[in-house]
């Protein structure tokens, strides 16, 4: 294995600048690797050789000419096939949109080039963001590089799969209710959630609009923060992108610390359905944090009880009006257009074969909820219990500076263990849907292996809207604490491909 | 097709009170769509005016165009309406393959603008106060062209062709209070009003809101209940009645049709209808029996529009002077009556009689040529005098020209109808068509002692003092000059050769 695609993100920036190594032969290298390991771990969609190689030419060639890289520039990156790609396919892994093509760039997309980022491919999901681990995908399951016949969590299982099996050292996930976080967090690599606002949704294909919010992805808090700077900001083609600064991320990964830092342990996530191994990791690392000099309290948020039903009537109502463009009209699957159909029925056709169980009952759900005479009941209440948990987090708030909790319930569950069990996969996300509900920020790290099965677990930090700062620093302090303790990073566990 | 005889509009309203609900579309003419950077060029080659956004391709977002909600603010506010402080937009959830998102994004129950009302002035000069239930803001939807079927619908149709240059543009929406009290009126104050919001558009600069090109466009809903009634009768939605003589014959029809079902004893249904320009009638369309669950909920991808208090105070006080009270000093100004300027306005003809007096014409000529003959024009073509290729200050020029002596009122229509031919200018269709007034004493003269030395008889009754004959040798003076004579010189040069006063 070449010893390149070992290192951080900051590191191969860092060797590309100062040309010790070209952006092309990193590139190569990771491409090597998507090779030899993609077969088993099914992370991508799409690999996108040439495009990758061009914009790592133009890196080289820029430095060659002598003009300033940014901070990551020359570094490969997994983009999750939810962001539109100019002349590269686009499927939300979905068979709906097998063979679009789209004719402009997300401004995730954009920024990404712009800063040099070389994008290798796109990773798979869960068809159009909905599920927690990637098996509702069109194109088939993503392994977990941990062990191949479990879950890599989801919707951004291929995502977090790429960082873990070292195809990629920076991805870019979405997380409507924890599709960023719950992969990471199942992959033991690092994933974060920023404010919502915080990163342009243009050209991020739609699941639940209020709720998505895309992140960055890596192995290391620092590459994590790296990445957010180069996508967050502000964008005015995204109505709901916040008009201010980024937070000093990078500062903040850069100055890890806990010291006086008050950190509240929300009561209502422990007891049935936690993992005790999950719940032992956990409680070391609200240990570690009081090593390090944080003051740890018991917070209450009661109304997280409700937060999941409130997701699963919000979640739903949308993507039932996001989802219905899909009409066999204008671009993507088309079936059954044989000249004597009328347009409904080609319309119908055309999503029947389309679109997978989830996605279907989610758009029934969802109809179902905004119907008239439901709508009070469904939507309207769901809207009430999302503003209780936006209380929750003030109140919460207002006594500390962040939360913690277990980022899921389980480690990696088994390939096809919940998939006709959607109340269990929706339990999957049960830590962290009340922060998508409110639109604040959260990261996930891994703070160990449970010994039940020596699998990943992601301890969840989260912090106020707008004050995404305060993952990374506390991030980055819990991390280093914790590889003194290991030796090294947790990923050095994970086992050869 | 059950085939109903209608009663009279007498008869229906000896039993009936009509109660009329008016929704009105109006394209904003910004520069940009509602909810991306694409033009609204009108009359552009299909789908040239697309993007991400107005195409509803995946991932692709809104972002509200402020030009228009100012728009729709200053249209609130000169309805008298109070504007909202803060407002959302919604979705509207139904498939159509027009629609690109397969839902519009409109305003539900947040209109920018509520509560309202337009005075409106009948033909009497009788002033009517129609309430205004809202305006809101929402988006265009694409076109569809049907081919293939015998009417131009969808039924019968082998396909239809898809333009979604017109998804997107801005419509401000513009609903009334229930307009009761109407009585037989009704018809006559439905028309009214329309004539009047679009007066009041224009007056805004907001939209050319030319009905003929769709950038207005009505749905009439309207339901009969028996004298002394309160509770209103089931209603009929009538859809797409897009000039003002369609709306008050709509109105009358739907009347007439309701009274002779409830006259029947039948039940109306809660149906839209068709209106037929051809015969003005309507027919039904699609039954409302479930009514349509469109599914709205806040649009999730658009932040809510606040419009500060002082912003729109601004706006309030840079409105322009609304129609109706500005016609109300032009009637002063001109001297006409209240029916007069009705007439100018039905006609569509107030700012540009109001432009031609602008560009130096005397207000009665200015009246007189936007009135009769451009008004006339305008109507065979089936276009608004506004659409005639003529502009107010030619019209002023052929109105100096004739002030001047240049021109009489015959050749001036000859000069008007050079114009909309496209012949060019007025002088250039002078020039042209060689039609100065024939003043010139030495070509006038020989046209007169012709005229006496052909008129024997007649020119003897003049010499004896019967001066009223002289018509006859200026009729035969104009017919050998083809009317472009000047008549008044004509006459005097003949009493002067035959020695005369008057």
């Amino acid at each position: 294995m070449s010893d390149l695609i070992r290192l951080t993100a900051a590191e191969l920036a860092a060797r590309v600048a100062d040309g010790s190594v070209s952006a092309v032969e990193v590139t190569e290298a990771h491409l090597a690797r998507v090779d030899a390991v993609d077969e088993k771990v099914h992370a991508f969609l799409h690999v996108d050789r040439e495009g990758a190689l061009a914009q790592a030419r133009a890196v080289d060639d820029r430095r060659a000419a002598g003009e300033p890289l940014g901070p990551l520039a020359g570094v490969p990156l997994a983009l999750k096939d939810i962001f539109t790609t100019e002349g590269v396919p686009t499927t939300a892994g979905s068979r709906i949109l097998e063979g679009w093509i789209p004719p402009y760039d997300a401004t995730v997309t954009r920024r990404l080039k712009e800063a040099g980022v070389v994008i290798l491919g796109k990773t798979n999901m869960d068809e159009f963001a909905m599920g927690s681990s990637t098996e509702n995908s069109a194109y088939g399951p993503t392994g977990n590089p941990w062990d191949l016949t479990r879950v890599p969590g989801g919707s951004g299982g291929g995502s977090s799969a790429a960082l873990a099996a070292f195809q990629a050292p920076l991805a870019i996930g979405t997380d409507t209710g924890g599709s960023v976080r719950q992969p990471a967090a199942v992959t033991g690599t690092v994933g974060v959630k920023p404010t919502y606002g915080g990163v342009s949704r243009y050209g991020m294909i739609a699941f639940s609009s209020s709720l998505d919010q895309a992140g960055p992805c890596a192995r290391t808090v620092l590459d994590a923060a790296l990445l957010h700077e180069v996508i967050g900001g502000h964008d005015p083609l995204d109505s709901t992108s916040i008009d201010a600064p980024v937070p000093p991320v990078v500062e903040a990964a850069r100055n890890g610390t806990a010291r006086g830092l008050r950190v509240g342990v929300i009561r209502e996530f422990g007891g049935e359905g936690f993992q005790d191994g999950v719940m032992r990791r956990f409680g070391e690392a609200v240990e570690l944090l009081t090593t390090l000099g944080a003051e740890v309290t018991e917070v209450s948020c009661p109304s997280f009880e409700s937060a999941l039903a409130a997701y699963y009537l919000i979640a739903p109502s949308e993507c039932s009006s996001n989802l219905a463009r899909f009409d066999a009209m204008r671009y993507g699957l088309r079936i059954g257009d044989d000249g004597a159909r009328a347009a409904d029925e080609v319309t119908s056709l055309t999503r029947e074969a389309g679109f997978g169980a989830e996605v279907k009952r989610r758009i029934m759900l969802g109809t179902y909820a905004l119907s008239s005479g439901y709508y009070d009941a469904y939507y309207g209440s769901a809207q009430k219990a999302r503003t209780l948990v936006v209380r929750d987090f003030a109140r919460a708030f207002s006594q500390v500076d962040v939360l913690v909790a277990p980022t899921t319930p389980t480690t990696a569950f088994a390939i096809g263990e919940r998939a006709d069990d959607p109340m269990a996969m929706y339990r999957a996300d049960l830590c962290t849907i009340p922060v998508s509900l409110a639109g604040n920020a959260a990261l996930s790290l891994p703070c160990g292996l449970a010994p039940e099965d020596g699998l990943p677990v992601g301890l969840q930090i989260i912090a106020p809207a707008m004050a995404d700062d305060r993952l990374y620093r506390v991030g980055a302090a819990v991390e280093t604490a914790f590889a003194a303790r290991w030796g090294h990073s947790l990923l050095e566990e994970a086992p050869a491909l | 097709m059950t085939v109903i005889d209608l009663v009279s509009y007498e008869d229906a309203l000896a039993s009936y009170d009509p109660v009329m609900g008016l929704e009105v579309h109006v394209e904003l003419g910004t520069q940009t769509k509602m909810f991306c950077g694409c033009a609204t060029t009108l009359g552009a080659e299909p789908n040239t005016q697309t993007c991400p956004t107005c195409l509803g391709l995946p991932g692709a977002l809104p972002v509200v165009n402020a030009t228009a909600v100012e728009s729709a603010v200053r249209i609130g506010l000169a309805l008298n309406c109070e504007i909202a402080e803060w407002c959302r937009f919604a979705r509207k959830n139904y498939f159509y393959p027009d629609m690109p998102k397969n839902f519009q994004t409109s305003q539900y129950d947040e209109p920018i603008a509520f509560n309202g009302h337009l005075d409106v002035q009948l033909e009497d000069g009788e002033v009517f106060r129609v309430g205004i239930e809202r305006a809101h803001m929402e988006e265009d939807t694409g076109k569809s062209t049907h081919i293939g079927g015998a009417t131009g619908r969808i039924h019968g149709a082998s396909h239809s062709l898809l333009d979604y240059n017109r998804a997107g543009i801005p419509l401000i929406e513009i609903v009334t209070k229930p307009i009761t009290g109407a009585g037989a009126r009704a018809p006559e104050i439905a028309r009214a009003y329309v004539a009047e919001l679009r007066e009041l558009i224009r007056a805004l600069g907001v939209s050319e809101a030319r009905m003929e090109m769709g950038q207005m466009r009505c749905d009439v809903n309207l339901s009969l209940r028996p004298h002394g009634r309160e509770a209103f009768g089931t209603r009929s939605e009538t859809k797409n009645v897009n000039s003002l003589r369609s709306v008050e014959r709509a109105v009358r029809f739907e009347v007439k049709r309701h009274a002779a079902v409830l006259g029947d004893g039948g039940v109306i249904v809660q149906e839209t209808r068709h209106f037929h320009e051809e015969n003005g009638t309507t027919t039904s369309g699609r039954v409302k029996e479930e009514a349509e669950d469109y599914r709205y909920f806040p649009e999730p991808d658009l932040v809510p529009v606040a419009p500060e208090k002082e912003w729109v105070e601004r706006l309030r006080a840079g409105l322009p002077e609304l129609p109706l009270v500005r016609r109300t000093r032009l009637r002063e100004e001109w001297g006409v009556s209240a029916h007069e300027m009705q007439s100018a306005l039905n006609a569509g003809a107030v700012e540009l009689i109001v432009a031609t007096v602008d560009a130096g014409a005397d207000q009665a000529a200015a009246r007189k040529w936007w009135m009769g003959e451009l008004a006339r024009r305008a109507n065979e073509l089936g276009v608004e005098p506004a659409a005639l290729p003529i502009t107010p200050a030619q019209v002023a020029r052929v109105a100096a020209l004739v002030a001047e002596g240049a021109l009489n009122d015959k050749l001036a229509r000859q000069v008007i109808e050079g114009v909309l031919a496209g012949e060019g200018a007025p002088d250039e269709v002078v020039e042209k068509r060689g039609l100065r007034i024939v003043s010139d004493e030495g070509a006038l003269g020989r046209a007169v002692d012709e005229a006496i030395a052909a008129n024997a008889a007649v020119a003897d009754k003049i010499r004896g003092g019967k001066t009223a004959a002289a018509g006859a040798l200026v009729g035969a003076v104009m017919k050998a000059t083809r009317g472009q004579a000047d008549a008044a010189r004509a006459r005097q040069l003949i009493l002067e050769r035959l020695g005369v006063t008057e």
